[in-house]
């Protein structure tokens, strides 16, 4: 009865929304490309509360580890490499700034219309995180079985794993230690 | 302030998503370090993420795509981890053969 | 407690909320410092006697348990520098995003039947999920210290941990195979009753996939023979040379608090949780049955030295941790590189294959001695193949159905 009295839903959805479009914004503003870098773990990181609240656990905790935890390590690493100290900040013209505001303008006023339609305004019965979905659930679409007569995802699986593997492949060959330094790769 | 206290519906997490992808699209679109544009497409993919993610969940009712939208997403995901490490390792390449990590620099088939 | 500032002080609900949470907070960390001032003071008597000498023993009487204390005060006074090179927002965040994703981790690890933070559903995912963020203060660490030694040191480290990542998750596998469960809760209550029915004892494969675990886990938190980021006869001392005083604190404060949760988890996942070897508090009628929620001093009591049992393991594990460091030599990266992805990354692939195989097969194992008693969540473990298997069949009929059938029936025989 207590815990009624705060609306818990809103308090966190605003937190980790403001967090992740604050980032966003961070990354997108920030001329210094080690901090954009670590702008952007935070606004993955916020991304993932969102997840989190609208009942997608398992999504929530694979974006952490996945994309947090493991592209965006790869990315920081890659700019580690190449950072040196007059590559750090890069300015980029006035004319190509107003140029792009023209069109992230346009394209953020076409997808704010997408915000009245009515089924997507009307608020939920609040039960949310009543029943929180199982993992098994999610295994067993993977494995191509569904509980709800809908189709499984056993062919998407499948193949996202060979995609894997030729994508490991493929980035191991080319960002493989060319014998002399300087000298342009043969392919 | 009536948007601010009210309950949160899809409409909300929509509006999370297009802030994220249009931060990503204007990212891309203004950047001129490799690492930055990579930045952008990795926005751009939680955007849409966001957005599976919102319909896949109880806010939606009664035509939430439930675990569909979930694993829309985690495809996504994994996708998205895939191109980066390809982009990188091309990023990689074009610093290794320039010594810069400017696109602008990559104009040697300009005619 | 909320309701006692909101109450009782009459604070408006959303102060009573935050400061109520604020108090948890600090309570937490105070755990982990606490932890952390043990652990060190641990380490200074453990190596001492490895290296046949006493380690301190003046602060604080004959064993010198205040010496860690006075090591805090001492660093407390140290002058707050920052390197000239260093970006400084970025140098001062590090320590924090390190101790964070550490703190972070134990928000979701349980001490008893159902004593945990957060119960999260996901809790084995989400705790190597935010132990996965660890890195990042390390990199942000070196990076921004502005010297060649520290970016070299964060570069090595985090390679490390990202690549041990891969044969650790593996290893994890092997008991939510068992289980069924990505749970934590779950997993440690299927382990009630005689230390028999520990996972580890399951079959050969899972005792391996422990050592191949703890191995793992001892290198995702970079403790000796792993410690490259941090060698001193190498990199003068790697991420964290340009810190001082109370920040370098932090770091170690992480790396402490992370070994005590990889020393938690394998206690959970493979050694029996917060169950003792003897069913001491079932024997007696102690604990919680399944589904009571009113309290019981005895079942408080039961729940209470489920908690000592599963800290004591993980201290267990921590000075396993102390010993070997202070036993073995430092291996080069590339013999880290060599050790994880041609030794770790097979064997654990080869624990999850052969875990999977003798689960299909139904090969009796020790666990089948004495059966999971009355805490555990209904009997016997394979109940979560029963309850996959009702799901399944009126669904879908064919091969899904086929496959679980066969180690149904092996264990109902």
């Amino acid at each position: 009865m207590m815990l009624a009295a705060i609306d818990w839903q809103a308090t966190f959805f605003w937190l980790f929304a403001l967090l992740s479009c604050g980032f966003a914004l961070g990354v997108l503003l920030s001329p210094n490309i080690v901090r954009m870098a670590f702008y952007l773990i935070l606004s993955l990181g916020s991304v993932a509360g969102l997840f989190f609240l609208a009942g997608a656990e398992f999504l929530g905790a694979m974006q952490l580890m996945l994309y947090v935890g493991g592209t965006l390590v790869l990315l920081v690493f890659g700019v580690m490499l190449t950072a040196r100290s007059d590559s750090i900040r890069m300015k980029t013209s006035g004319g190509e700034w107003i140029l792009a505001m023209f069109i992230g303008g346009g394209l953020f006023l076409l997808l704010l219309q997408t915000l009245p339609i009515q089924a997507w305004c009307q608020a939920p019965e609040h039960t949310l995180a009543a029943d929180p979905r199982t993992t098994a659930e999610i295994g067993l679409a993977l494995a191509g079985v569904r509980l709800d007569g809908r189709s499984g995802y056993l062919l998407p699986f499948v193949i996202v794993s060979m995609h894997l593997l030729v994508v490991l492949v493929g980035a191991a060959y080319l960002a493989r230690t060319k014998r002399l330094a300087g000298k342009e790769p043969r392919d | 302030m009536t948007p601010l206290f009210a309950q949160i519906t899809v409409a909300h997490y929509l509006a999370v998503g297009a802030v994220l992808f249009v931060a990503g699209i204007v990212c891309m679109a203004t950047k001129r370090n490799a690492l930055g544009i990579l930045m952008g497409a990795e926005l751009v993919l939680n955007g849409a993420n966001v957005n599976f993610v919102a319909f896949g969940s109880d806010y939606l009712r009664p035509q939430s795509l439930g675990l569909d939208g979930e694993l829309i997403a985690l495809f996504v995901i994994v996708l998205a981890a895939a191109e980066a490490a390809v982009a990188l390792a091309i990023a990689l390449n074009f610093y290794n053969n320039h010594t810069s990590i400017d696109v602008d620099r990559a104009d040697d088939l300009k005619g | 407690m909320a309701e006692f500032f909101a109450l009782s002080l009459h604070f408006p609900p959303w102060l009573a909320y935050l400061l109520a949470g604020l108090i948890h907070c600090a309570l937490i960390v105070g755990l982990v410092a606490a932890g952390a001032l043990f652990f060190i003071w641990a380490e200074r008597k453990v190596s001492g006697r490895i290296q046949d000498r006493l380690g301190p023993t003046r602060t604080g009487g004959k064993f010198g348990w205040l010496q860690s204390l006075a090591d805090g005060i001492k660093l407390l006074n140290k002058e707050d520098v920052a390197p000239g090179e260093a970006d400084v927002v970025l140098f001062r965040l590090a320590p924090y995003v390190s101790f964070a994703a550490s703190y972070a981790a134990f928000l979701a690890l349980p001490f008893a039947n159902g004593w945990v933070c957060q119960h999260v559903h996901t809790g084995i995912f989400f705790i190597l999920a935010i132990l996965s963020l660890e890195v990042f203060g390390v990199i942000l660490a070196g990076y921004s210290s502005g010297s060649k030694w520290s970016l070299f040191g964060a570069m090595r480290e985090a390679a490390q941990v990202v690549s041990y990542e891969v044969p650790l998750k593996l290893c994890v596998i092997v008991p939510v195979l068992l289980c069924g469960s990505l749970d934590l809760v779950t997993i440690g209550n299927m382990q009630g009753g005689w230390f028999t029915n520990w996972l580890i004892f399951h079959d050969p494969f899972t005792f391996i996939a422990f050592w191949v675990y703890f191995t793992c886990s001892v290198a995702s938190v970079n403790r000796a023979p792993f410690d490259l980021a941090e060698a001193e006869s190498e990199l003068v001392a790697g991420f964290h040379t340009e810190y001082s005083g109370l920040r370098w604190s932090f770091f170690f404060m992480a790396e402490y608090g992370s070994m005590f949760l990889v020393s938690g988890l394998a206690a959970i996942l493979l050694l029996g949780g917060w169950h003792g070897p003897i069913p001491l508090f079932d024997l007696l009628g102690w604990s919680y049955a399944e589904g009571e929620t009113a309290f019981r001093l005895t079942g408080y009591l039961a729940n209470l030295a489920g908690c000592v049992n599963l800290i004591f393991k993980g201290v267990v594990g921590v000075t396993v941790m102390i010993w070997v460091r202070w036993t073995l030599p430092r291996l080069r990266i590339d013999q880290v590189m060599t050790t994880c992805l041609k030794y770790c990354v097979p064997l654990g692939a080869f624990c999850f294959v052969g875990v999977l195989v003798w689960q299909l097969l139904g090969v009796p194992g020790l666990n089948d001695l004495a059966p999971v008693t009355a805490s555990g969540p209904g009997g016997v473990r394979e109940s979560w193949v029963y309850r996959a298997e009702g799901a399944v069949r009126p669904a879908v009929e064919g091969e899904s159905a086929a496959v679980v059938r066969p180690v149904a029936e092996k264990v109902e025989g």
